[in-house]
């Protein structure tokens, strides 16, 4: 058996390039930079593109422009970065423009601390657009999901034609660690369903569904706009025409939550207690199941990789069993409150941290056993 | 075909309105050229300017203010056999200011037509990054504190190749915006119009006036001469043509069958320099070469070659979950600012953890196995303590061996590199 090491945002490129991208277009930000160092080697050895943007709201622009001909494009930054994305997200999510948003998260708020991490946007990645459409965000533990995950989100981002965040961290992406990548069974790529009837309307598809894609830059005439738009790619103000819209980008996503829910569990019998966590944290709750249940205490465990939108049959179905529900995050809860929102009627504890540093597993047990 | 424009969508511009004449001048440019209208794109962005992309019939993308030379420049990256036209006002002039230098210096073969008409239309005639400071404008008295910019000039320092100016009831517009797009790299043509909706309602300005204000801006005739150089994309896919090899993951395979390992935790403690990185990758490899789990957390300043350097690494034969340290086995302590940053840790060491000490570091009080080192008496360089250190561990068999870290070193440097390295190593074992 032969390892490979690498750090999460080596990973998370090498992740894209499995997926297909071909165009990276970003700015470098601590500690999302060597996402950028790694696609400009890879990507134009394999005849990709990969551009250092002028500023982040250039790059995403780039993106834009690059998908809208037809490329899987992929950017990456951090949380300042996000905030400067924005507007430019909200065009995206609102046209149905693919990406896939590498988001290697660092301690905030604002610029905060370049090197320490923290799952400081959890949030943010959801409502920070205009209007609440939903996005996806999912969320790695370590290198061998930023390598996976970035192959989902590139599936996701060409189905559903939305912007898919992958929500790493700096003690992800900057972490080096090894692990087994020819053993890695990815999911099959999934490409952008292309047009094929006679007269082509951009936005014309099924009321769950993201339109049929032609490019700008092909034989058939594409029009893409930022502005309220009809089925015909022209403003609207036609209230039956946008409600129907509106309805489709939030349904288009609802409607597959079941499918694009991804998950790890450690389900123990005899434990009372679930533990809910997601990203570098699960790995710290994951180890301290394992030491709880050698003491002969165990407690059974859930990780999250898909945040949002938010698995909800998932979370009831999971924690159905279970007296306690005890949610780690490092953060001061970000994403506590969805699971109380969902699991209404439980017991539902919440630890969180926001220091810069890793929650370590001792920490995770005290607060099990002391609560 | 002798339109582009779209018939069921005519301009719909105040009467009198330059807009009109410059739609009508790039309808004809594209005739002129008889582009294909499947190979062309019109980017816009919000505003009167931003209405341009309805009028024709090609491609079309319209998204946010100032931005469309962003989008405008990822189409053209991502196909070059566009022809690709942006339109833009004198806001999205001043909003998308990075935007147009970066055009500029870039040399992308994108035409930019520029709409000056000195004020935000659309808002109720608010002033703009071109708007006379004499004006009278919805912004009250804020622009007499201003001056305009003339982004010719701008566009000049910033090393765009070709620069046109000229009024927007010009005859010869059409044959200016046609060559503007026929000129292989970055093009700018800067028309300037009247706002009869809002500007010209309190200042007075007419076609002839116009005239006189291209007469008295200096003279814009296209190619600028000394900033020709080759167009963007071509030189961008020269040199990433180049790099033909692309880069396969680091694999190490398992050479060495260790018995009986136990996790290992290593904390190396330095200062920016002494190659604690390449140390902890070192120290990595060694455990790969003997089939173990290994990750590493690095912990240093964004500032280089100033600061603390600290290298955590965790060596298993299970699959590593919390990637942090909790127990050391060894903790390096090579630079005062390294121990400090990791103060707290030497209180909890236990007796049997292994520290090595450089002579001249302080530490905090412990009770670990302390073994003090002079690698000056070894003639050692500051440089290559990391790596001596690494010799002191493998001799005493703490974490790795002879073995593991001469894999490691074969496996992570050159042959020479490795020889200059084993030479260090040596001297400690």
């Amino acid at each position: 058996m032969a390892l490979s090491f690498m750090e999460g945002n080596e990973a998370l490129a090498r992740g894209a390039i499995a997926a297909g991208c071909n165009f990276f277009a970003g700015y470098p930000i601590t500690p999302a930079t060597t996402i950028f160092n790694s696609m400009l080697n890879m990507l134009p050895p394999k005849g990709g593109i990969c551009i250092q943007g002028e500023d982040e709201i250039a790059s995403m622009g780039y993106c834009i422009g690059a998908s809208m001909a037809g490329k899987k494009v992929l950017t990456a930054t951090s949380g300042p970065g996000i905030s400067l994305y924005s507007e430019q997200l909200s065009f995206a999510i609102g046209s149905e423009i693919p990406l896939v948003i590498a988001d290697v998260q660092r301690l905030g708020p604002s610029t905060g601390s370049a090197t320490r991490g923290a799952d400081s946007d959890i949030q943010f990645l959801r409502w920070g657009s205009t209007s609440g459409v939903p996005v996806i965000v999912l969320a790695p533990k370590d290198a061998l999901d930023c390598y996976v995950l970035a192959v989902h989100a590139f599936n996701y981002a060409e189905e559903f034609r939305c912007p898919v965040f992958i929500a790493s961290n700096k003690e992800i992406g900057m972490t080096r660690e090894s692990f087994d990548l020819d053993s890695v069974t990815l999911p099959p790529i999934v490409e952008r369903n292309l047009f094929s009837g006679d007269s082509y309307l951009p936005f014309e598809a099924e009321p769950d569904a993201a339109p049929p894609f032609l490019p700008i830059g092909g034989k058939t005439l594409v029009r893409q706009t930022s502005s309220t738009h009809g089925p015909d790619g022209y403003i609207t103000i036609d209230p039956e025409v946008i409600a129907e819209n509106q309805a489709r980008l939030r349904e288009k996503i609802h409607s597959a939550r079941k499918r694009i829910t991804l998950f790890e569990e450690d389900i123990k019998e005899n434990s009372d207690t679930l533990i809910i966590s997601y990203g570098v944290t699960a790995r710290a709750v994951e180890d301290a199941g394992k030491t709880l249940e050698s003491k002969g205490k165990p407690v059974s465990t859930l990780t999250l990789k898909t945040l949002w939108p938010v698995p909800e049959e998932l979370l009831i179905e999971k924690a159905k069993p279970f007296k306690r529900i005890l949610v780690i995050e490092m953060n001061l809860g970000q994403y506590v409150n969805e699971i109380k929102r969902v699991l209404c009627d439980k017991k539902v504890t919440f630890y969180g941290q926001m220091n810069g540093v890793l929650i370590t597993p001792a920490k995770i047990m005290e607060v099990i056993e002391n609560e | 075909m002798n339109s582009y424009l779209n018939k069921t969508r005519p301009p719909v511009y105040c009467p009198g309105c330059t807009h009109e004449k410059i739609t009508k001048g790039l309808d004809k440019a594209i005739l002129k050229l008889n582009l294909p209208a499947d190979k062309t794109v019109i980017v816009t962005d919000i505003g009167c300017s931003g209405l341009f992309d309805t009028f024709f019939n090609v491609h079309a993308l319209h998204g946010i203010h100032g931005r469309a030379l962003t989008y405008a420049s990822g189409l053209k990256l991502a196909n070059p056999e566009l022809n690709v036209i942006v339109t833009m006002g004198d806001g999205g002039l001043g909003i998308g200011g990075a935007h147009v230098l970066a055009s500029c210096r870039k040399n992308l073969d994108l035409t930019l037509i520029i709409l000056n008409n000195f004020n935000f239309g659309m808002t109720g005639g608010q002033y703009s990054a071109t708007t006379p400071t004499d004006a009278m404008v919805g912004s009250g008295f804020l622009n007499h504190a201003e001056i305009p910019l003339d982004i010719c000039a701008i566009a000049q320092s910033a090393g765009a190749t070709y620069i046109d100016r000229c009024s927007g009831h010009d005859e010869s517009l059409p044959g200016k915006i046609a060559a503007a797009i026929e000129h292989k790299g970055f093009s700018i043509i800067e028309t300037l119009g009247m706002c009869t909706g809002r500007y010209t309602k309190k200042n007075q300005l007419t076609p002839k006036l116009l005239d006189q204000m291209i007469t008295d801006l200096p003279a814009r005739d296209g190619i600028i001469e000394k900033n020709q150089r080759p167009e963007y994309g071509e030189r961008y896919r020269a040199l990433a043509k180049e790099k033909n090899t692309f880069p396969e993951a680091v694999t190490i395979e398992k050479q060495i069958d260790l018995k009986d390992y136990q996790q290992q935790e290593v904390v190396i403690l330095g200062s920016a320099g002494m190659r604690i990185v390449t140390a902890g990758d070192i120290v990595c490899y060694a455990g790969l070469c003997a089939g173990m789990n290994v990750s590493m957390k690095n912990d240093y300043n964004i500032t280089v070659l100033r600061g603390q350097s600290v290298s955590e690494i965790l060596i298993s034969p299970e699959k590593i979950g919390y990637p942090g340290i909790e127990s050391p086995s060894v903790v390096l302590a090579l630079s005062d600012e390294g121990v400090q940053r990791r103060k707290k840790i030497f209180a909890t060491l236990k007796p049997d953890t292994f520290v090595l000490k450089e002579r001249t570091v302080t530490i905090p009080e412990t009770n670990a196995n302390v073994v003090e080192i002079d690698f000056r008496k070894f003639k050692i360089k500051k440089q290559d303590w990391a790596l001596a250190s690494l010799g002191v561990m493998a001799k005493k068999e703490k974490a790795i061996n002879k073995k593991m870290l001469k894999y490691a070193l074969k496996s992570r440097f050159t042959e020479k590199v490795y020889l200059i390295a084993m030479e260090t190593i040596e001297k400690m074992t």
